[in-house]
């Protein structure tokens, strides 16, 4: 990898070490893959390391890349070049044994229907060998930690999607793997489900397991990871905690600006207008017009030099000048969104 | 390491939850064997739980096949007086290769594709053949129950089902390859075909394979006509029905017994291999 940012890890001479040594969890060096009939690589070339106990975050939009290399270190899909290790195991050369040591949240609900809550983590945990005794006492722990305990006996399509979520949780933790992997896992849940999932996490931090997160949220990669990779169209971009990477632009202060068009207004000649236009204010560095897929209006982040507060009223007057309409205006510190426009000129959703 | 007992809450001391480090042992020393076995074994549970429905599933279909044929036909004088006793093997073979082939191919659409269920199986560890190997086994075993329950039906029906002592093995023997072939068959339906074709392919796969299988006449009788005696040919079923009837009524015209299990085998190994395939082309991109 050549544009990595500073700081981030990249993979050393230790790729032969002894396996199940060391203080890494995961290992992957140069991974690529190329789904069949692609025109182009799904990963190209993706090397990072995650210590024991670590949070690690995969924040990039749908598509980046992020579920393919979950799904490799998962051993569900083959790699085409390179080289994962999970826990000291290569996955590609024993999957088996890199099941036994990894947990697997999805992202869709793949619970047995057939079977209760509480039977789908004691059976979970009977194809991983644990013990009959030492299951059941597990499953009813789980149930409990995962506030599952009033109705163990349910079957799963009688839950909401926050419960399937921690059912999953539940489950993967059954066999109590070194590093747990989850899929974007707070798609779809509603705010309280996701605090409760992110506590959650927070817990499994506290008691040394190894999470392994992948997300479009920068919310969640920020408030959830010790570290976080950022990734976009199969590559790694910055790999840092989420602070450094942000510091990287402390110098920056942005304004966020949503500007409606007026009445006869046409909203792609007023982008092009405004964005030659707020450029030219003497102390503004850059102006990304960012895609915004909730649509209402235009947006603008404008990085400017100084206090940020100064420039509302010289933006509001070129905003006017151009018949338009300022409707909202944030003054920002950096946060991680501001990281990921600053590499790939999108925003993330 | 203690661990703490009761439920655990979020503050920082009784954070640790319970299974973590309590467990690595047994788990690394548990062979993907024993995998497979606790994955039959949940199989079996859930079919056990359904018996009932499951034995009303697969027994309907022969049991009118056999009350029509076997009772009504030969009462009302369109048949003859031996016929039951051609039809009784050929209805048992049905049984086995029909409900294997319907073990595997139905619950493999949905797994790979609704439910996502088979998610957990593919990532317990074990290879991910065995994970099929073990959908056949399963299928087969209900099969060969299926088949097995058809011998009570036929004697409450047919009065007499040809039975004979000294065959007894062999008979069994073929029933098993029967519901082995009927599973391996279901094993490509139920991974070559996509969910939204399923219905289609049922009905395009299922009913010429009942009755291209020779379960209701012997294969040597088809000499008149001779293009279905050669369709027929193809069928693994055939092998099937031909078999258990020269075993259980010898003195009827059928296919030599050893062919029937040399046949009967090859198309095993040979619907097995296509079958895997089509399994790993699924389970791992």
């Amino acid at each position: 990898m050549s544009n990595v940012a500073p700081g981030a890890s990249t993979a050393s001479p230790s790729d032969h070490r002894p396996v199940g040594h060391g203080s890494l969890a995961v290992e992957v060096h140069e991974l690529v893959k190329r789904y069949p009939k692609a025109p182009v690589d799904s990963l190209a070339g993706v090397s990072f390391q995650v210590e024991r106990g670590e949070v690690f975050g995969f924040l990039g939009p749908n598509g980046a890349g992020k579920s393919t290399t979950i799904g490799i270190l998962t051993t569900r899909i083959r790699s085409t070049g390179g080289r994962a290790v999970v826990a000291g195991v290569d996955v590609a050369a024993d999957p088996v044994g890199a099941r036994r040591v990894l947990g697997v949240v999805p992202q869709q609900n793949n619970l047995d229907r057939s079977l209760s809550v509480r039977q789908n983590l004691t059976y979970h945990a009977s194809y991983h060998g644990v013990p009959r005794a030492s299951r059941n006492q597990m499953a009813d722990a789980l149930l409990e930690q995962f506030g599952l305990a009033d109705r163990p006996n349910g079957r799963p399509d009688d839950f909401s999607g926050g419960q399937i979520q921690r059912m999953m949780i539940a489950r993967a933790l059954m066999h109590a793997p070194s590093v747990l992997f989850l899929d974007e896992p707070s798609t779809g849940l509603d705010p309280a489900a996701r605090l409760f999932l992110w506590e959650k996490i927070a817990e499994l931090k506290a008691a040394g397991t190894t999470v392994v997160i992948t997300t479009h949220d920068m919310d969640e990669a920020a408030t959830l990871s010790d570290r976080v990779a950022i990734i976009d169209h199969g590559a790694l971009l910055a790999l840092d905690t989420p602070e450094q990477l942000v510091r990287g632009m402390q110098s920056q202060r942005t304004l966020d600006c949503t500007v409606e068009p007026g009445p006869t207004g046409d909203a792609t000649s007023l982008g092009l207008v405004l964005g030659v236009a707020l450029g030219a204010l003497v102390g503004v560095r850059a102006v990304d017009q960012i895609d915004d897929a909730s649509g209402v209006g235009l947006r603008f982040r404008i990085d400017v030099e100084g206090e940020a507060a100064s420039f509302v009223a010289p933006v509001a007057t070129v905003v006017a000048d151009a018949g338009a309409r300022l409707t909202d205006v944030r003054l920002g510190e950096p946060n991680l969104e501001d990281v990921f426009i600053h590499l790939t000129g999108r925003a993330l959703r | 390491m203690t661990v703490p007992s009761g439920p655990v809450t979020s503050s920082p001391s009784a954070a640790q939850p319970p299974p973590v480090t309590s467990s690595l042992g047994p788990a690394a020393r548990w062979g993907p064997w024993r995998t497979g076995m606790a994955i039959l074994r949940r199989d079996l549970f859930v079919t056990g739980r359904e018996f009932p429905i499951f034995l009303a599933q697969v027994i309907l279909q022969p049991l009118f096949l056999l009350f029509v044929f076997g009772k009504v036909l030969t009462e009302l004088g369109y048949a003859q007086a031996g016929y039951q006793d051609v039809l009784f093997p050929g209805l048992v073979a049905l049984a086995a290769v029909l409900t294997g082939l319907q073990s595997t191919a139905l619950p493999l659409v949905i797994e790979f594709s609704y439910s996502n269920e088979i998610e957990d199986r593919l990532l317990a560890p074990l290879p991910v053949g065995a994970v099929a190997v073990e959908k056949v086994v399963f299928a087969a075993i209900r099969g060969f129950v299926a088949a097995l329950v058809m011998f009570p039906i036929g004697v409450w029906i047919l009065g007499s089902i040809p039975w004979q002592a000294s065959t007894g093995v062999a008979v069994v023997t073929m029933m098993v390859l029967g519901s082995l072939l009927g599973a391996a068959m279901g094993l490509i339906l139920g991974t070559f075909v996509p969910p939204n074709r399923i219905n289609v392919t049922f009905a395009l796969v299922l009913t010429p394979l009942i009755f291209t299988g020779c379960s209701q006449y012997p294969w040597p009788s088809l000499s008149h006509l001779r293009w279905f005696q050669v369709v027929s040919a193809f069928n693994p079923m055939t092998y099937v029905s031909e078999g258990l009837r020269g075993l259980m009524v010898p003195t009827v015209p059928h296919i030599a017994t050893w062919a029937c299990f040399v046949v009967g085998t090859a198309y095993l190994v040979v619907l097995m291999v296509v079958g895997m395939y089509g399994f790993n082309r699924r389970a791992l991109s």
